[in-house]
């Protein structure tokens, strides 16, 4: 009896493991969400782009699967279950890198030039902040971005109230609480941004373009990924880019973009004025390799380890080693997790894939 | 004569210690297969934070319970349960009190029952989290809109368990009360109240759980603090290590204020317990 208790304990046990390891197969799955900068993947899915791609590389298959909430969609590649998800320079180090999975920003996509800002009523600059209350999604870029517009205005985070708001719910609330509060504030990105800014009497006092190049959007995968991938997953980018530049094939990529981000085609293209997106292969690998990453790297990592994004725990910001194409290191060199290649992107502008 | 099985089938009579054994097993088999589970993961990255090691989420813990946070100065854990528990608090609170007042109006005076019971179980029906955005909009989405998030999760279903076990006080007891002289009113609050706050002591440990469920969600939404809005925020950098812990610590909570009532009903109440079986 007791014997028999003890092979059902082992049973269950390993079966669960069993269960939890099978996952990865000879299919390649990546993780999107949604995002101005980020539709693209809807396009290169749903038009064969992908599976062109994969067929040219011999893969069997990459999936582009759409996880319908940012942070959990990072989550899910953290903990193993995807091969690469797209995510913010910022959400690539904390999450994974400091996670202990070794990623690489395979493909720099876009810089935010005005998608993330800070909005308040009655009130035309950053210091008209001091004593009020801001909804922001704490710890996420937006929290990145008030930081350094209130760096630049020679004020701190005490200066006022931080209250964490679900992205689901800020840009109703800020609406609704406009009419009882004219001291309302609010930090987030677009589409909400520009819900917000509709309000009457609301300004935006800073955003992003002001700090232009610092949120890099980038598609982050397992630095073990097969090259095959690697090579495909940027092959199919660049496609479906070309596609989106050009005057005679953009209409029906960016229709297909509009849809998918919930919107009209007008509303998109007002998105993408506001998203410096990397178009050429070749821009986005110099802007890769050059040396305002490395700047803008060392301001998001003393963010993220000043307010805890390491673990509570951590003992220094130097904890995690972040590679940049010219071989530097910031960090720890002996704990590389966050590497930035521009290899693929500068044989896609090659034209070697 | 056979003695009865210990474990299998109707008659079995497991004796004592066997009893503690049963009841540990899902535990220590929960726990052993999270331990090994997370063993294969910590071997493979010494990092993984999806499921940490016991001493990485005794640390955490250790942070929040005892070191004054650099940045706000406070006590984590200790802001976070005492902000929870006074919204939980004041919200069952309210719920209980304004339940058991209307439960026991609608259950013994017939018109009232009319007038308002089909709109009670209308409104217990509607999920709360639903209509969020117009709570938002109404109650703001401070302090109040949480409190009355539980509140109205929670005050429409004690209302109509009261009002349930009012009707079932039997008719005969309510004629004799009147006979012997009872006002309406003193029916109401000296025959009738007496007898119905075990019940509502009952539905109270029920509905905890639904109140928990509020909390969590109106915390998620917007706040500055509690165990909910701790939970939200650090999701953002999946640190389970704290996570796992505030789960716990709400279970344990849970159950002490859990067992606190049902320390009550046993004392206090020892008749109805007794009625029950």
């Amino acid at each position: 009896m007791k014997k028999g208790i003890r092979s059902l304990i082992i049973t269950a046990a390993v079966s669960v493991l069993l269960a939890s390891q099978a996952i990865a197969g000879s299919t390649h799955r990546i993780a999107w969400s949604h995002y101005t900068g980020w539709e693209p993947w809807a396009y290169i899915q749903e038009s064969g782009i992908m599976d062109k791609w994969a067929k040219k590389y011999g893969l069997d298959k990459v999936e582009i699967v759409l996880v319908n909430d940012y942070v959990e969609s990072i989550n899910l590649y953290t903990s193993g279950q995807f091969d690469g998800c797209v995510m913010t320079n910022m959400d690539a180090l904390t999450i994974p890198a400091v996670g202990g999975v070794d990623s690489t920003a395979l493909i720099v996509g876009d810089f935010s030039n005005g998608n993330d800002g800070v909005v308040l009523m009655n009130g035309s600059s950053v210091k008209d902040l001091a004593g009020r209350k801001m909804r922001i999604v704490q710890l996420s870029v937006s929290h990145y971005l008030l930081t350094r517009a209130l760096d630049m205005n020679g004020m701190k985070e005490k200066d006022l109230t931080l209250i964490n708001t679900s992205d689901a719910d800020i840009a109703s609330i800020f609406a609704s609480e406009v009419e009882k509060d004219p001291k309302a504030a609010v930090t987030t990105w677009n589409p909400l941004l520009m819900q917000v800014r509709n309000v009457k009497g609301a300004n935006l006092v800073f955003d992003s373009s002001q700090i232009p190049g610092e949120i890099i959007d980038c598609l982050v995968v397992k630095s073990s990924a097969p090259e095959a991938l690697k090579k495909a997953l940027t092959g199919a980018w660049y496609e479906a880019m070309a596609k989106m530049n050009s005057p005679a094939g953009s209409k029906e990529a960016l229709e297909v973009m509009a849809k998918s981000a919930g919107g009209t085609l007008a509303e998109f293209k007002a998105q993408l004025k506001t998203t410096k997106m990397f178009y050429a292969p070749a821009e986005a690998a110099a802007f890769a390799a050059g040396e305002q990453v490395k700047k803008t790297m060392d301001y998001v990592r003393s963010f993220s380890f000043e307010h805890g994004l390491y673990g509570e725990g951590a003992p220094s910001k130097e904890l995690v080693g972040i590679a940049f194409p010219d071989g530097a290191v910031l960090g720890d060199k002996a704990n590389v997790k966050l590497r930035f290649d521009k290899t693929y992107m500068q044989m896609a502008a090659d034209g070697k894939l | 004569m056979p003695t009865p099985p210990k474990f299998l089938g109707i008659h079995a009579s497991p004796p004592n210690w066997l009893r503690w054994l049963l009841t540990i097993i899902p535990f220590a088999l929960l726990v052993i297969i999270y331990a090994l589970a997370s063993d294969t993961r910590q071997r493979e990255n010494p990092s993984d934070k999806l499921l940490p090691t016991a001493s990485k989420m005794y640390d955490a813990m250790q942070r929040a319970a005892f070191e004054e946070n650099a940045r706000t100065g406070e006590y984590q854990l200790w802001t976070d349960t005492g902000a929870s528990l006074r919204r939980i608090g004041i919200g069952l609170g309210i719920a209980a009190l304004c339940g058991l007042l209307c439960g026991l109006n609608l259950g013994i005076f017939i018109g009232m029952e009319h007038l308002f019971l089909p709109f009670v179980t209308f409104v217990s029906i509607i999920p709360p989290l639903a209509v969020l955005p117009i709570l938002f909009i109404v109650f703001g989405v401070d302090e109040l809109a949480k409190v009355v998030l539980i509140f109205i999760g929670t005050f429409p279903l004690i209302t109509r368990d009261i009002q349930l076990t009012v009707k079932k006080i039997p008719r005969e007891q309510i004629i004799k009360a009147c006979t012997l002289g009872a006002s309406q009113t003193s029916l109401a609050y000296r025959i009738v109240l007496p007898q119905i706050m075990p019940r509502l002591i009952e539905t109270v440990r029920i509905n905890m759980g639904p109140a928990w469920l509020f909390l969590i969600a109106a915390e998620a939404i917007a706040a500055t603090n509690g165990l909910g809005y701790r939970i939200f925020l650090v999701r953002r950098y999946l640190a389970m290590d704290l996570i796992i812990p505030y789960v716990l610590w709400i279970v344990l909570i849970g159950a002490v204020v859990d067992s606190v009532l049902r320390l009550i009903l046993r004392t206090r109440y020892a008749w109805y317990l007794e009625s029950q079986e």
